[in-house]
């Protein structure tokens, strides 16, 4: 740690105004967290002091600019605190040396890097309060306990927000260097947009936690383009999801996140079947309720006060555009086995959190939409359902062997490549040259059993045979159309045709039924 | 097997008479219905062996029908064109009694049946080789559906079933695959791609008539590779034109008869492309057509095989008649019915030039004098058939060198026309003649009646339209007549 820090100093070689002694403070007290924390407690309320920053560096936060501090991010810091021990070496070995590279500003970074300390100092002590209020949970007035807990989750959520915003404003100036260098984290996955979007409702619970933490991976996408300078590393959104609720998800992601594809350099990133699956993405961070789009959520905030009544607050939060390029961000599939997942030999990445959605619940969930014209199609994803409908029932030319073709010449062309299949010809029809019973949609108008003479014999399409056998068979298990559910296609037409209009059919019907 | 009594010998003389000789002397009595019927009445046994020979049936009375059908267990040719009304029922019991005997069955007159009854007539009679469904007009696709089940047909008329289409066609193209003949005649809504699939699948078919379809050049080039096509009937495809023809490909080497009828959209160019390669061509018929022109008959100039040719309601050019006389081949039929522009030289000259007419047309031709009819039987002495209505120029005289030359005339036409007695006296000479029409010819009498009446033992058919009948000469010739 020792060498670490003494790194971290000599980037700081010059510490600013507003730095309240950290480098000493850090080459001091190595690991002494604890003792920070401490001494921070007392502090905790106090959102603007300078946290102490402890020993941690991150080689993201020296990139960092020094841009206003509006821009948020979610600090890889903030949860990577207990592990940050871990990766501190190589992190800050690279960080440094790809500082040292960079023009930038020190002092307005050393600003931006002290003001981060505090803040992440501030939230573990924060944390550490949740979790020492959770042991005392059984005892003391429920009435407190809530307070306190509310007051407490309330503050996290502010110092993560001034994290983020301090983070993000460091960030722009290095990113196309780290590219090649550290593994890139997904920080952008977890940026909550400013102000309103503060999704993510800390609660020292897990389950809760998760499903509050998940929406910043998934809105953080809005903002992540502020950001895309980042160079965090490894999926660091989700891994701060995990330690902001108490270091209780056992989720284990942060191993090899942190790599890069050799085919390119983007990151990967993978998010959690709950997360893809989650109906909501958006919570308020005042009442909680889930909302599946960001501006349901800010009208949803009108109702918490004034201060959301605000054009400012109304308005949808853009995405600035950076003067540098972007990092390239691919998604994992987190299904074991899948070609998606990152550890498929053959990975083939997602390119966006829609695809991923998309493609896990087209790949991996159960088909629960039904299309309610064919009734044979079924979905996952509602958007392909729909799709689905304004096709189906377009196809009106019918071979025998039951496909289905948009047009008349497509039908024969397939019907000359192939031995055995014929046109079919529905069973319904009137007699009278009012209904002309050759076009398959007029007889889908009047079609009124919704048999269809399917004449499914591969050599002898036994079309007569299954004419009489389709008419005593009550429900036609291949019956493409069924009138009766076939809207779209019923022309009126359908309405207008009582019953069939000459006696003859009635007897021969008769005569067929009694052979 | 016995009936006669006569108990001299104990053998029956008729036990040695098999079923089968007396099948064979039952065929020759198939001319005469009388004697059949008559043989049937004898006794029981001959009753039965008429019964179990008779393969054709033309029942007058459908209702009928079934009983008539248990009497005749082995028909095979059914003909239902006397009967007025066919129901699905009538079929079915046709179906029933039939089963595998039936091989033809003529609906063409009958309405009233669906494809219910036919697809009940095909799954029982399996047999079933030819039917016959012109006229009607209310089958559907069905209908064709259900045709498509006779697996073994091979002629399949569907003349003016306006209401089958392409579906239904693509039905009868893939279950029918040895048909020979179709007539889609007036079937409105049969397109090319119905054609296409039906040439693609059906590859034995010899004859096709599409006449009146609603057809482009699309489905030529897939028709004339049926190789085996003989007789192509494209009767008032109007789709057709003369550039769709030029780009037509394909040759038909097997083509021995056209129709292309009242197409006025092509000309000779349009018809050249079109039967290019068809060497064996025998017959044409362009009536009401292109301009016989000097163009078309060069056109045909190389086809060695013609030998009919049927120009009716063309309008004739001198130098086209002047250059189908220049044919190096030998006309057998000839017809300019209704044309205008047949003129005394050309038409001689033709005559002379083609001596092996059998058969020449030239009804209406107005122009024709004495000088034609005289280099007709002068060189034509083989005609056979004449037709001559309305020829209004030629002499009476004329018809006197019919019976003086043409001794082998069986048809004669000379409606209104000036044919007096005396032509009459001569044509009975033709001692083959089987039908002379006489219409409004208002110089003939009783005298050439008698002549006609006593010479011509074969005549069969005498129109005698606006004619005076006197009593007397019918009673002198009838006895000439048969009945």
């Amino acid at each position: 740690m020792e060498p670490n820090d003494r790194l971290s100093l000599d980037a700081w070689a010059n510490p600013s105004s507003s730095c309240n002694g950290l480098p000493r403070k850090m080459s001091l007290e190595n690991p002494s967290f604890t003792n920070f924390n401490l001494q921070q407690q007392e502090q905790k309320w106090d959102d603007t002091s300078i946290l102490n920053y402890g020993i941690r560096i991150e080689p993201p936060f020296l990139e960092f600019n020094q841009a206003s501090e509006s821009e948020y991010l979610l600090s890889s810091t903030c949860n990577n605190q207990p592990k940050v021990l871990d990766q501190e070496d190589g992190l800050n070995n690279e960080a440094l040396q790809t500082s040292k590279s960079l023009d930038w500003d020190p002092r307005t970074m050393l600003n931006n890097l002290s003001f981060l300390e505090q803040k992440i100092h501030h939230l573990q002590d924060l944390v550490h309060l949740i979790v020492g209020r959770k042991g005392q949970a059984l005892g003391g007035h429920d009435q407190l306990v809530t307070q306190q807990q509310q007051l407490i989750t309330a503050d996290l959520t502010s110092i993560i927000v001034q994290l983020i915003s301090t983070a993000g404003s460091l960030l722009p100036s290095v990113k196309h260097k780290l590219s090649t260098g550290p593994p890139n984290g997904q920080l952008g996955e977890l940026l909550f947009p400013p102000l309103a979007g503060m999704n993510c409702v800390p609660q020292p619970q897990h389950g809760s936690g998760s499903v509050a933490v998940q929406p910043q991976c998934v809105t953080g996408s809005k903002v992540s383009d502020q950001c895309n300078q980042m160079d965090v590393t490894g999926s660091f959104g989700t891994e701060q999801n995990l330690s902001i609720e108490e270091h209780e998800m056992k989720e284990e992601e942060d191993a090899d996140e942190g790599e890069n594809l050799p085919p390119g350099s983007y990151d990967i990133l993978q998010l959690e079947k709950e997360e893809i699956l989650a109906p909501h993405t958006h919570f308020c961070t005042i009442c909680g309720k889930g909302f599946k789009r960001d501006a349901n959520l800010r009208m949803h905030m009108r109702g918490h006060g004034d201060e959301y009544k605000t054009p400012a607050a109304l308005a949808k939060p853009n995405k600035e555009s950076s003067s540098e390029p972007v990092i390239i961000k691919r998604y994992s599939c987190p299904f074991a086995g899948c070609k998606r997942n990152k550890d498929h030999k053959k990975f083939q990445p997602l390119k966006t959190i829609l695809c991923v959605k998309n493609h896990y619940k087209r790949t991996h969930c159960d088909k629960s939409y039904i299309c309610s014209r064919c009734n044979t199609k079924k979905f996952s994803v509602m958007a392909d359902l729909k799709t689905h409908e304004k096709h189906c029932g377009k196809d009106k030319w019918l071979c025998s062997c039951g496909t289905t073709f948009s047009r008349k010449d497509k039908l024969f062309g397939h019907i000359a490549l192939f031995q055995g299949h014929t046109p079919a010809i529905p069973l319904e029809e009137t007699k009278g040259p009012s209904v002309s019973c050759d076009k398959m949609d007029g007889n889908e108008a009047s079609n009124k059993s919704g048999n269809i003479n399917f004449s499914f014999g591969s050599n002898a399409g036994s079309g007569a045979q299954n004419i009489i056998e389709v008419k005593e068979d009550g429900d036609d298990p291949a019956s493409y159309f069924s009138p009766l559910s076939f809207d779209t296609c019923n022309f009126g037409g359908f309405h207008e045709f009582p019953r069939p209009t000459f006696d003859d059919s009635e007897s021969s019907f008769s005569f067929l039924e009694a052979p | 097997m016995k009936t006669n009594k006569k108990t001299t010998s104990n053998c029956n003389p008729f036990d040695f008479l098999t079923e089968e000789i007396i099948f064979t002397i039952l065929d020759y009595l198939n001319d005469d219905p009388f004697s059949k019927k008559s043989f049937s009445l004898t006794c029981k046994a001959l009753y039965s062996i008429e019964s179990h020979h008779r393969k054709t049936l033309k029942p007058l009375r459908a209702e009928l029908l079934s009983r008539t059908l248990h009497r005749y267990p082995h028909i095979e040719h059914l003909d239902l064109t006397l009967c007025p009304r066919i129901e699905d029922s009538m079929l079915n019991v046709v179906s029933l009694a039939c089963k595998d005997a039936l091989c033809s069955i003529n609906l063409s007159r009958s309405r009233f049946f669906t494809n219910i009854g036919l697809s009940s007539l095909v799954s029982s009679c399996f047999n079933l080789v030819e039917i016959d469904l012109s006229n009607g007009v209310e089958l559907n696709d069905l209908a064709a559906a259900a045709i498509a089940e006779a697996k073994n047909l091979e002629k399949l008329w569907l003349s003016r079933c306006k209401l089958i289409t392409d579906m239904g066609i693509g039905c009868v193209a893939v279950g029918c695959r040895k048909l020979r003949l179709i007539c889609l005649k007036w079937c409105l809504k049969v397109s090319d791609l119905g054609l296409q699939l039906l040439a693609l699948k059906c590859k034995e078919i010899r004859s096709l008539d599409l006449s009146y379809l609603q057809i482009t050049e699309k489905c030529l080039p897939s028709i004339l590779q049926l190789q085996h096509l003989e007789d192509l009937v494209l009767e008032g495809c109007l789709g057709i034109d003369d550039d769709a023809l030029s780009t037509l490909q394909q040759s038909c080497k097997s083509l021995k008869t056209l129709n292309m009828s009242h197409c006025h959209n092509h000309s000779h160019v349009g018809l050249s492309s079109l039967i290019n390669g068809a060497e064996n061509l025998r017959e044409l018929t362009l009536a009401y057509g292109p301009a016989i022109t000097e163009d078309l008959a060069k056109c045909l100039h190389t086809f060695s095989g013609l030998r009919s040719v049927k120009f009716d309601g063309c309008l004739v050019k001198c130098s086209g008649v002047r250059a189908i006389a220049r044919w190096p081949h030998s006309l057998k039929e000839l017809s300019f019915s209704k044309c205008s522009g047949v003129e005394d030289d050309s038409l001689s000259f033709l005559v002379q030039a083609h001596k092996e007419l059998t058969k020449l047309d030239i009804t209406c031709c107005r122009k024709i004098t004495y000088d034609s009819v005289d280099s007709i039987t002068s060189s034509c002495r083989s005609l056979t058939s004449v037709r001559m209505e309305s020829c209004s120029l030629v002499p009476k005289e004329a018809f006197v060198l019919f019976g003086q030359r043409c001794e082998l005339i069986e048809e004669l036409d000379v409606t209104d026309t000036k044919i007096d007695d005396e032509g009459l006296k001569s044509i009975s000479r033709c001692s083959k003649l089987s039908s002379l029409k006489l219409g409004i010819c208002l110089n003939i009498a009783d005298d050439g009646l008698k002549h006609i009446g006593s010479s011509c033992s074969k005549l069969k058919e005498l129109d005698l339209y606006r004619f005076c009948l006197n009593f007397q000469c019918l009673h002198s010739s009838s006895t000439m007549f048969k009945p």
